[in-house]
């Protein structure tokens, strides 16, 4: 996982250089900082005035929580909770892998249930409360079921990584008495192409376990 | 995908208003699982989305001696763990249990499981419903392996892919549909309907219906049980299922009802297993006669005979489930 980025040109060390990912964000960048917490009332109701009202196909107005930070953007209808954080929001924790919901990669906890962010809207995600990776680290620690996954060396390659971990969690929070065959479901959206499942499973009965403690 | 309108009505009669009254204009999204890869695969390209996301009155479980009222919002997940679904009703629990996975489960509703298109490849990969190219079909000559065993003498040979559908079947259940007109009730049984032609679909619905509810009939002690065979343990879609309810005296059939899933391009019942159990004493004997009646009309395609099988052992496992001869988990 990535440590916390430089957000201005001015801490990226002087030499000016441009990121890939700088470039690509830049066309479609709207207001993206985190605001005061005041500004949670409007993102609970979106405005009255629009719920039956038509709109697009161009940008719109979606406000979205992710992280408990709100976010200000302008998106089509049709972009996807997932390119909503990738592209606008330079939130790339969660991975794009099928964008079909038939691998897991993409999994964000939306209002506490593990979802595909491939397969909702972002526009559908207004007012909801939406956590990703990024949003698991307390005070700069890892969260149990992160450290759990290292401990049992739950991953290979890592791609998938993300996506177990936030199904992983979602799972945690409903219940902390698991079998194995419960972790065997309760992961059973998400796909490791490594074959790491043994130790997948190890780190979520190990979470499950520590959380209990 | 391509570019679309959005709109989220608060109320299903602003949702009927806002749907187009011919095929293809627009489209309902609930879950949106299923929708959003046909868009991104482009099978489907609306103009307009209407999210159902606003309409509250579409939610709710409610159970009551008339019977289990199931929003068309419900997902599957509240379904799956609703005391008085796994009490009286086991046959649904258990139908939702195995269906995607769990981020499937928490977002998937009742109504868009009902309402979800066939898996096909050919369909997927923009062939049509009835997959054909310059007129030909390609599935009876083609890798046909996933199709249809039963009613398929064309022109349609896709399966129905509702998990749901036989088990609210099986059960008399009903739905109810919204449109300009205002409310309609139809058992779930003529839902499901087999196209002649391109221009039809598989569900009776008209492009400006919403289903609004499934109505269960009250359970009385009725049994059911339900069953499924898949590749994989989850993010599967079955290859034959079967979805048994049993009215019984002791362990005396009275009535039975069995309807099979992913066999033909509706939900399919079997007169024949039904026949098989009615005033039986249910055993594991019985059960194998069922699922032999079951499959013995079956019509396979050049690569599916082995789903004839699969749908023997569907309904004879699903009779044991029901008549609680054995637990999940254990057939």
């Amino acid at each position: 996982m990535r440590g916390k980025k430089p957000k201005d040109a001015a801490q990226k060390g002087g030499n000016g250089a441009v990121t890939r990912r700088d470039f690509l964000r830049g066309a479609s960048l709207a207001v993206s900082t985190g605001l005061l917490a005041a500004d949670g009332a409007a993102v609970a109701s979106p405005p009255e005035s629009s719920a039956a009202a038509v709109v697009g196909p161009g940008k719109v107005p979606v406000t979205l929580r992710v992280n408990g930070q709100v976010h200000r953007l302008e998106l089509e209808p049709r972009v996807t909770l997932l390119d909503a954080l990738r592209n606008d929001l330079d939130t790339t924790g969660s991975k794009r892998v099928c964008d079909r919901g038939t691998c897991g990669a993409c999994t964000m906890i939306v209002d506490g249930k593990a979802v595909y962010s491939c397969s909702l809207l972002a526009i559908e995600a207004e007012g909801r409360n939406i956590t990703t990776i990024e949003g698991l680290m307390k005070d700069g620690r890892l969260s149990p079921v992160m450290q759990a996954f290292i401990d049992n060396d739950a991953q290979q390659c890592g791609f998938c990584t993300p996506g177990f971990v936030m199904a992983a969690t979602a799972l945690l929070a409903e219940r902390r008495h698991l079998t194995p065959e419960e972790v065997n479901r309760g992961l059973g959206g998400n796909i490791c192409r490594c074959g790491t499942y043994h130790g997948l499973r190890l780190a979520a009965l190990e979470a499950a376990k520590r959380m209990k403690a | 995908m391509q570019a679309f309108e959005y709109a989220r009505p608060k109320t299903a009669q602003e949702a009927v208003a806002l749907l187009a009254s011919e095929w293809g204009k627009s489209e309902l999204l609930a879950g949106g699982s299923d929708l959003l890869s046909r868009m991104k695969d482009d099978v489907s390209a609306p103009q307009r989305i209407v999210s159902l996301s606003g309409v509250h009155e579409l939610r709710g479980i409610a159970a009551s001696a008339r019977g289990l009222r199931l929003g068309a919002l419900v997902t599957l997940d509240e379904l799956e763990t609703h005391p008085a679904v796994r009490e009286h009703y086991a046959g649904i629990a258990q139908a939702v249990e195995q269906v995607g996975g769990p981020q499937i489960r928490n977002v998937g509703t009742v109504g868009g499981n009902l309402c979800q298109r066939p898996r096909c490849w050919y369909y997927r990969n923009g062939f049509g419903l009835l997959a054909t190219y310059k007129g030909r079909p390609l599935v009876p000559d083609g890798d046909n392996r996933y199709h249809a065993i039963f009613g398929n003498e064309g022109p349609a040979y896709f399966v129905s892919p509702s998990s749901l559908a036989p088990i609210l079947i099986a059960l008399g259940a009903s739905l109810r549909l919204l449109g300009p007109d205002g409310p309609r009730d139809l058992p779930v049984e003529q839902f499901f309907v087999t196209p002649k032609s391109e221009a039809e679909r598989e569900h009776a619905i008209k492009p400006n219906e919403v289903i609004t509810e499934v109505l269960v009939p009250p359970a009385n002690g009725t049994k059911s049980g339900f069953y499924e065979i898949l590749q994989k343990e989850s993010l599967d879609w079955p290859l034959a299922m079967a979805a048994v309810a049993l009215q019984m005296e002791g362990r005396r059939v009275e009535k039975a009802r069995v309807v099979l899933g992913q066999v033909a391009p509706v939900p399919w019942p079997s007169a024949e297993a039904e026949e098989a159990l009615k005033g039986k004493m249910v055993s594991e004997e019985v059960a194998e006669e069922a699922g032999r009646a079951a499959a013995s009309k079956a019509t396979p395609l050049s690569k599916n005979k082995y789903k004839v099988q699969l749908a023997r052992v569907a309904v004879k496992r699903a009779v044991l489930l029901a008549a609680g001869l054995v637990k999940k988990g254990e057939v």
